[in-house]
Order: structure tokens, then C-alpha cells, then sequence
């Protein structure tokens, strides 16, 4: 676990921060340059435009829906119920958190089983075709999944996948996997050359080499483009709302959308099932911030 | 292939094969396929038949195709600018230290866990004229009804406003990020020349984050131009056609009218256009060249 403080040390110790902050040996002398009045007009404007519906939508859920149309929507509440999140899970919820994980589970082992080896084929090969291979991933990056999304359809038909979990899981690896290998190719370039090259004298062949040395160096890239995975999966709605079609297989995003349709006027339901939905990423992020932020921005630093 | 495996332990290109494989599959053939399917009349039942240039020839007659690239391309600039003048400030201010800033930090990057569709849920819940907050709020802006979404003049923004709302924080975590990186000699020059706050903002602070600027505006471009999650689930795409952007179009028009060999030429379409547009960005800003960013350190 990560706190915030040792995340900020680390940052200050290596870059130091543009002007100067907490780090600053005279932190004194800056504050007499007077209060940035602008800037804290505008974080607190914003501030409002993130923290007003995010207010709304916790503790909307906490409330009862009579009281709900009774006080009004901003209203502080006169008293807390769970009731909203004991209806959501007694519906198909549950089923729908489980397709989820699913999902999210099986992309990121496909994405990690596949992307380390080529990193690693991509780092050390001297082969003109591993350069070309590594070329077409990089342009692999800027191709949008509604652009593909009827021949998808079409292969997924064919292929007698449609309606199944495995026809939302292989499409969203697949998409997540140009990014997971720019992003651990460029994190396997840091592994020193004489480290391979000592591993080769001691006989290690690329298998061996790849387990023993690589492996363990890669752990922190793998976290990243894990987390990266994970949330485009758990996110993720094109692939599931054309390819697939029951209940049984249905994801959370499909399942927010039809509980909206469904109880269109009960607000403090829909919003429970909103916190509910958000709730493991929440866990994450109070947990290992760092390592969420980091797998989010992944794509960024092409 | 042989040859080179076995070049002293390095790995060939085996090693590479399966992810290219799976990647090529799931997203190169598709999008050779794409450019079939554009020439052919596919109801997603039977198979696709072969019509020649018939659905490129409708682009031309569609209205509605027209209407929806402007959309498209109004959103886009729209996004962009809102973004940009939103999460540029906001991440420099975030950028230095304290413990205010770290708390806010903390609640202003919350949006980034929402899916798409929970936040368009939200909003759609926020924005109901009954049941939401827009019934409160929308009076006070203007709106007597309180009926944005089905507004044809306010439901453009409100989806502009969503989708900010939603990645804003992405794009304020990047220029966090970058600001940070700024070397902290520059600052200290331009106090010894008694540059002020703006003047510092404006010489530095800016210039040096030049590369985020051009890697946030190709995401927002191209994030603009192919999202739909949140139109569809807010809107889908009206009131009437107010909001039918481009990539919501071919969804509608593919799966809902099951019209895929015309939805597969607008498909078409979306890809060069993104494409193109982040390559001119990319061309136009002079990306690759800027060497010279760091002279004088």
C-alpha cells in the first residue's frame, strides 16, 4: 500500500516540482508573492462542477426514494437507509458484477500472457520482421473500436461466439494489447544490457532468460498495463452492447443503462447501483492511487 | 526465423507472433473487412451482397450524415477547447505541493473511475426535468422547464459538458503531470528577472508544456470524434437529430436499422478521419522537431 505522502517525497526527490511547493527550502519568501487568486477561483469553481454530482450521487443513494421526491434532490438528507443497495443486490446485480470480474480477469491474463513475451521479443531480437511487427503495433494504437465494430459483429456471428462472455473478453484484449506492449517494451529498454548479456553467458536461453531475469524486472510494467486492462475491461461498453444480447452474459455498463430504463423514476436506486458499480475502483484507488493513475495515463506517454 | 533464435539467446520473432497474431485478428483483419463490407447491402442475417459504390454514392444524398460530421467536428472543437482551457490551469495549480491541493487532487480525479456509461447514467438522472436537479437548477440559467436534454438548443451542450466533465480530469492528471517536469531553474530565472505570475504562466509554463498540449489535443480529437457511449445513453442523439454525432449515426443506422454495409462506409469514414486529423495535428505542430525545447539548460 501506497500513501500519499512517501508517492510525493519519491516525486519531489527526483523532479522537484515546478514552483515551488512543500518541497521548497523557502517556502517563506514565496507565500509573500500573495495568494493565487485566480487559480483558486478556478479549482473552487470546478471543485463545485465534481463535487456536486458526485455529493448528489452518494448520498442520493443512501436515501429513500419517498424522502427523495419529498426534499428535494440537494437537499441534506433527514435519515440514511441502505434499502437502495439491498434492492440492487437482490436483483440481477450480482450476476452482472460477476460477468464483470469475468471479463476483467480473463482480459487482463490474456493481455499479460501475451504482451510480456513480446515486449521482450521486441526489446532483444535483432529481427527485421520483430521491428515490422512492433510497427504495426504502434499503429494498431490509433485504430478506434467503432470502426471495426460491424466486421467484429459479422466474425463473431460466424464464429458462433455472439451472445457469449468470450465474445466481449477477445475483442477488448485485443484492443488493450498495442498499448500493454508500447507501454512494457518501453519499460523492458530500462533492464541493462549486461544483465542479458550475463544471463546469455551463463548458457540462459530466451525461455530461461525471459522467467528468471525479465520476469521479476517487469513486475512494475506489468502492474501498469494490468490495471490499464482491467479498467478498459471493466469499462468497457461498445463490444459488450453489440455482441452480446441476455441477461445471463450481461456486463455492469449494459446493466447501468437498462436500470436506468427500468427505473427511470426511483433516482436513489439507479444511483446505489452507480456506487455499486464504481465501488472495487474505488477500493483501488484509496488503496494504490499511484498505481491507478499510472495505469490510466499508460497511453499518454506514446 | 530459425536464424535468428538462435543468435546467441536472443529471442526471434516467435516471440512477437502470438500478440501480433491475436491483435491482427481481432483488429487489422476487421478493419480490411470494413472496407469490404462498405461495398456490399448486410442485414447482420443473410449474407453480405456485393452493391458496388451504391453506399458510398448515399453518403452524398444523406443529410443526415452531413448534419452528423458537424456534430462531430463541433463537439470535437468544442471538447477541445473546453478541456484545454479547464484541465491546462488546473493541472498547473495542482502541480505544486500542499495539502489542500492533494485533497482536492484526490476528489477532482474521481470521474476517471466512472465508466461511460455510469457517468452518463448519473448525468441523465442529474439532468431529468422531474426527477433531477435540472428541474432546481435550470430557472436559474434560463432554461424555464428545466428541460435540457430535450432541448435542442441546450441538449448539444449538456453532452458537451458530460463528456468534459468526464475526461477533464484525464487531461488535468497529464498537464500535472508535465508540469511537474518543468526544471525549476526556468522559474527561477524568471523571478530573478521579476517576471510576474502571468508572465511566468504565459513564457514558461506554456511553452514548456508543449508536448502535452499536442498529446492531449490528438486524445481529445480522437476521443471526440469516436465516442457515443454517453450521447447514446443521454440523448440517443436527439432531441430529433440535435445530437446524432457521427460514430452514434453508424451505430444507429448499423444497429438499429440493421443498414450494416451503409453503417460500414461511415465506419470507413470515422477511421480515416481520425487518423487523419491526429496526423495533421501531429504534422501541422511540428511534433518530432522540438529538440530545441531544453535549449539553454
Amino acid at each position: 500500500m501506497i500513501t500519499v505522502s512517501t508517492t510525493a517525497d519519491r516525486e519531489r526527490a527526483v523532479v522537484g516540482g515546478p514552483p515551488p511547493g512543500a518541497g521548497d527550502p523557502r517556502p517563506r519568501r514565496r507565500r509573500r508573492r500573495g495568494f493565487n487568486v485566480l487559480g483558486a477561483l478556478g479549482a473552487g469553481g470546478w471543485f463545485v462542477l465534481v463535487a456536486v454530482p458526485l455529493y448528489f450521487l452518494f448520498v442520493t443513494s443512501l436515501r429513500a426514494s419517498s424522502a427523495y421526491l419529498a426534499e428535494g434532490p440537494l437537499a441534506l438528507p433527514a435519515e440514511l437507509t441502505v434499502d437502495n443497495y439491498l434492492r440492487v443486490l437482490g436483483s440481477d446485480f450480482p450476476r452482472y458484477f460477476l460477468n464483470n470480474v469475468l471479463v476483467a480477469a480473463a482480459c487482463v491474463a490474456i493481455v499479460l500472457v501475451l504482451a510480456l513475451p513480446a515486449a521482450y521479443g521486441i526489446v532483444r531480437s535483432r529481427s527485421r520482421w520483430v521491428a515490422r511487427g512492433f510497427s504495426v503495433m504502434l499503429l494498431g494504437l490509433a485504430v478506434p473500436a467503432q470502426a471495426v465494430i460491424v466486421p467484429l459483429y459479422l466474425m463473431v456471428t460466424q464464429l458462433r461466439l455472439y451472445d457469449t462472455l468470450l465474445a466481449v473478453i477477445l475483442p477488448t484484449a485485443a484492443f488493450a494489447l498495442p498499448l500493454a506492449v508500447v507501454v512494457l517494451t518501453s519499460s523492458l529498454r530500462d533492464i541493462p544490457n549486461e544483465l542479458f548479456e550475463a544471463a546469455t553467458l551463463d548458457g540462459a536461453g530466451p525461455a530461461r532468460t525471459l522467467v528468471s531475469l525479465v520476469l521479476p524486472l517487469a513486475r512494475p510494467g506489468l502492474a501498469t498495463i494490468g490495471i490499464f486492462t482491467a479498467l478498459q475491461a471493466w469499462n468497457g461498453f461498445l463490444f459488450p452492447l453489440v455482441l452480446t444480447q441476455d441477461a445471463s452474459v450481461r456486463v455492469l455498463t449494459l446493466g447501468l443503462w437498462d436500470y436506468q430504463g427500468q427505473y427511470g423514476t426511483n433516482v436513489p436506486l439507479i444511483t446505489a447501483a452507480v456506487v455499486l458499480s464504481l465501488l472495487p475502483l474505488l477500493v483501488v484507488y484509496l488503496l494504490g492511487r499511484r498505481y491507478l493513475l499510472a495505469g490510466l495515463t499508460a497511453g499518454a506517454g506514446r | 526465423m530459425s536464424a535468428a533464435t538462435s543468435r546467441a539467446g536472443r529471442p526471434g520473432f516467435v516471440w512477437v507472433a502470438p500478440a501480433l497474431a491475436f491483435f491482427a485478428l481481432f483488429a487489422l483483419v476487421p478493419m480490411v473487412v470494413v472496407v469490404f463490407l462498405s461495398f456490399t447491402a448486410y442485414d447482420g442475417l443473410n449474407p453480405p451482397q456485393w452493391v458496388g459504390l451504391d453506399n458510398w454514392a448515399r453518403l452524398g444524398a444523406d443529410p443526415l450524415f452531413a448534419e452528423s460530421l458537424w456534430l462531430s467536428f463541433g463537439l470535437t472543437a468544442a471538447s477541445w477547447v473546453l478541456q484545454t482551457a479547464v484541465a491546462l490551469p488546473l493541472g498547473v495549480w495542482l502541480a505544486r505541493r500542499g495539502r489542500t491541493r492533494a485533497i482536492l487532487a484526490a476528489i477532482f480525479f474521481v470521474p476517471l473511475l466512472m465508466s461511460s456509461a455510469a457517468i452518463a447514467v448519473l448525468w441523465g438522472t442529474l439532468l431529468d426535468p422531474n426527477f433531477g436537479l435540472a428541474g432546481v437548477l435550470g430557472p436559474l440559467v434560463g432554461i424555464a422547464d428545466g428541460n435540457v436534454i430535450g432541448n435542442s438548443r441546450f441538449a448539444f451542450a449538456a453532452v458537451v459538458l458530460v463528456i468534459g466533465w468526464q475526461y477533464m480530469p484525464f487531461h488535468t492528471l497529464l498537464y500535472q503531470a508535465a508540469a511537474r517536469a518543468i526544471p525549476v531553474q526556468l522559474y527561477d530565472a524568471a523571478r530573478v528577472d521579476g517576471a510576474g505570475r502571468w508572465r511566468t504562466f504565459v513564457s514558461i509554463t506554456v511553452p514548456q508544456l508543449r508536448d502535452t498540449i499536442i498529446t492531449s489535443g490528438v486524445l481529445i480529437v480522437v476521443g471526440s470524434m469516436t465516442t457515443f457511449e454517453v450521447v447514446l445513453i443521454l440523448t440517443e442523439g436527439g432531441p430529433g437529430t440535435a445530437t446524432r454525432i457521427l460514430p452514434l449515426h453508424m451505430y444507429l443506422t448499423g444497429f438499429r436499422s440493421f443498414d450494416m454495409g451503409y453503417a460500414s462506409a461511415l465506419a470507413v469514414v470515422l477511421l480515416v478521419l481520425g487518423t487523419a486529423l491526429s496526423l495533421l495535428i501531429a504534422r501541422v505542430t511540428g511534433y518530432r522537431k522540438m529538440a530545441s525545447q531544453r535549449e539553454g539548460l
